[in-house]
């Protein structure tokens, strides 16, 4: 089943998006305070400036910490997906970053708490998305 | 008319020091509207500018003053997210004759359209952009501190119109819901959160029954609560546990049922207070907080470090200790986030990872433990108010049967969520 939502960039996002469709995930990086953040960010939130903000390439592998299953959405446009994992990734290369993943093939409810995954990329009306599978 | 209150009144920088007021600001007063499932959009009588107008002549008559005595209101308008009116949430709709011709009065009810129509002639403070019932109680303690008015209406209107809550329609998003939407992510975040306390500490879903369950047979005892108005059954554990869930971890009886109603205090200064006609709580403290995750959502360990925060920053600014409070009544809107509170206050002991535990042992109202005593938004419906009456009915001694058998001297209590929250803290001492 096709993905339902588009996310549309602004000029925050765009890089990233723009990246996801290279088939690049990649997060912000500050050089002045050796800080990545996700989601972008317009100021670093830790120096609160936007100069030394760029756009850091990642592993694209991680961690499942955690998930739940969403029954009944707010968002009408899932409402056909219903029911469907909501799973969490921590990026192994910094574990406090996090993504959201629909873990595509995977059971609902069968989600392998504390697995590696790795990035992959799904296709919604031109932009690539990422989603995550196990790997181990 | 002085109107929008300076910036920066929040105690919401560490260290913040005992709170410069102690003990000189009380409520002394309290009304409450009916309480209806929603407004049909016709009926007058029944707006939130209606409800909120008889739940200020009954917080009045309470505290024993009249319209003369009354020279600041300060209120959240429309009381949905952030003071957000439900204007915005279910506009287009018809308008009425005056004072019915806009959004004011109908689905929010700004502090000078409430002054315009009960005639508040001695107003010289109003404030209309306030939070929820916890910050707001805080603002007004704070403007009644600093000599900005004396005797403060403090309304709360909660509205609540047809069609199902916050579905949101489209299939293109952008600005932050960019970074949820697009994998559905929604309720979720509370049964993701709730999935990692369970895997941390040993847990599951069903634990919460005991609680969610004596929180609803409190709130039949509080005459506002929807329950007690519209839905007097009792709900028991079988019940709760065959909710249909609405994500892993949250069942629909872990949300608040969303509600019309207001409410009404009034605070005044200490000094004022001993000649009104209710026993004065004096408010020891208002302590505010507001967090971001460190990523996209809110983890575990964020949630126990920012209500950490919450809980330790209260203590200082009240002077209280865990031992010392008698009354905690935790929000509750979503029912699978108070035992975040609880465990951060280590209100009767609890600590990390003990909240199931202890919602199965005895917090019955005449036992113990008597936890939310006035049932919570579980109890009453999406609210809020209870937070703030049954503690002041406890601490006042005229709770009826909800009266707890335990020592009531001392109460706090904490909303809306642990990302964002205000704290207040109570006492029958100034001291």
């Amino acid at each position: 089943m096709p993905r339902p939502i588009v996310p549309v960039a602004d000029p925050t996002s765009k890089a990233f998006w723009d990246a996801c469709n290279e088939k690049r995930l990649t997060v912000q990086y500050c050089t002045a305070c050796d800080r990545r953040q996700f989601p972008p960010e317009a100021v670093c939130r830790n120096c609160r400036f936007p100069f030394h903000l760029t756009m850091q390439d990642t592993s694209g592998r991680g961690t499942i910490i955690g998930y739940s299953i969403t029954y009944d959405s707010r968002i009408v446009a899932w409402h056909e997906h219903q029911p469907f994992n909501n799973a969490i990734v921590a990026l192994e290369e910094d574990p406090v970053i996090n993504f959201h993943s629909n873990l595509p093939g995977v059971p609902v409810d069968e989600v392998p708490v504390g697995s590696t995954v790795e990035v992959i990329w799904e296709e919604v009306e031109g932009q690539l998305v990422p989603e995550w599978q196990v790997v181990s | 008319m002085t109107t929008i209150k300076e910036n920066g009144w929040e105690r919401s920088r560490d260290p913040v020091g005992i709170w410069e007021h102690r003990g000189k600001v009380a409520l002394v007063g309290r009304g409450h509207s009916d309480t209806d499932r929603r407004w049909d959009g016709e009926d007058l009588s029944k707006t939130l500018g209606a409800y909120t107008m008889r739940a200020a002549e009954l917080a009045m008559e309470d505290a024993g003053i009249t319209i003369e005595d009354v020279d600041g209101v300060v209120t959240s308008a429309g009381g949905q997210g952030a003071g957000q009116p439900l204007s915005d949430v279910w506009a287009p709709r018809p308008y009425f004759d005056p004072p019915y011709d806009s959004e004011d009065g109908l689905t929010s009810v700004t502090a000078e359209w409430l002054t315009q129509q009960m005639g508040l002639k001695n107003v010289k403070y109003t404030h209309s952009q306030g939070g929820p019932i916890w910050n707001l109680i805080g603002l007004a303690a704070q403007v009644v501190g600093d000599g900005l008015a004396s005797v403060v209406l403090v309304p709360y209107p909660n509205g609540n119109l047809p069609g199902r809550y916050h579905q949101t329609p489209g299939n293109k998003v952008g600005g932050p819901a960019q970074w949820a939407s697009t994998w559905g992510w929604g309720l979720s975040g509370q049964g993701f959160t709730f999935d990692q306390y369970c895997r941390k500490y040993g847990s599951d879903h069903d634990a919460m029954a005991p609680f969610v369950v004596q929180e609803r047979a409190n709130g039949l005892l509080w005459e506002p609560s929807y329950y007690a108005q519209h839905e007097p059954g009792e709900f028991t554990i079988e019940d709760y546990l065959n909710g249909r869930m609405i994500a892993k971890g949250l069942s629909i009886f872990d949300c608040d049922r969303p509600v019309l109603a207001s409410a009404c205090y009034v605070v005044t200064t200490a000094e004022k207070a001993k000649d009104m006609k209710q026993k004065p709580v004096y408010i020891l403290d208002h302590t505010e907080s507001a967090f971001q995750p460190r990523s996209l959502v809110q983890t575990l360990d964020d949630t126990e470090e920012w209500t950490d925060v919450q809980a330790q920053r209260s203590y200082a600014g009240s002077g209280l200790k865990p031992e010392e409070i008698d009354i905690f009544a935790p929000y509750d809107g979503f029912a699978v986030f108070t035992q975040y509170f609880l465990e951060a206050f280590g209100w009767h002991g609890v600590k990390r990872g003990e909240a199931h535990d202890f919602y199965a042992g005895d917090i019955s109202l005449k036992g113990p433990n008597p936890l939310n005593s006035g049932g919570g938004n579980m109890g009453s419906g999406r609210m809020r108010t209870v937070f703030i009456t049954d503690p002041m009915e406890q601490l006042q001694g005229r709770a009826g049967d909800r009266q707890v058998s335990i020592k009531a001297e001392t109460a706090v209590t904490i909303g809306v969520l642990p990302v964002t929250a205000g704290v207040l803290a109570m006492s029958t001492s100034p001291d």
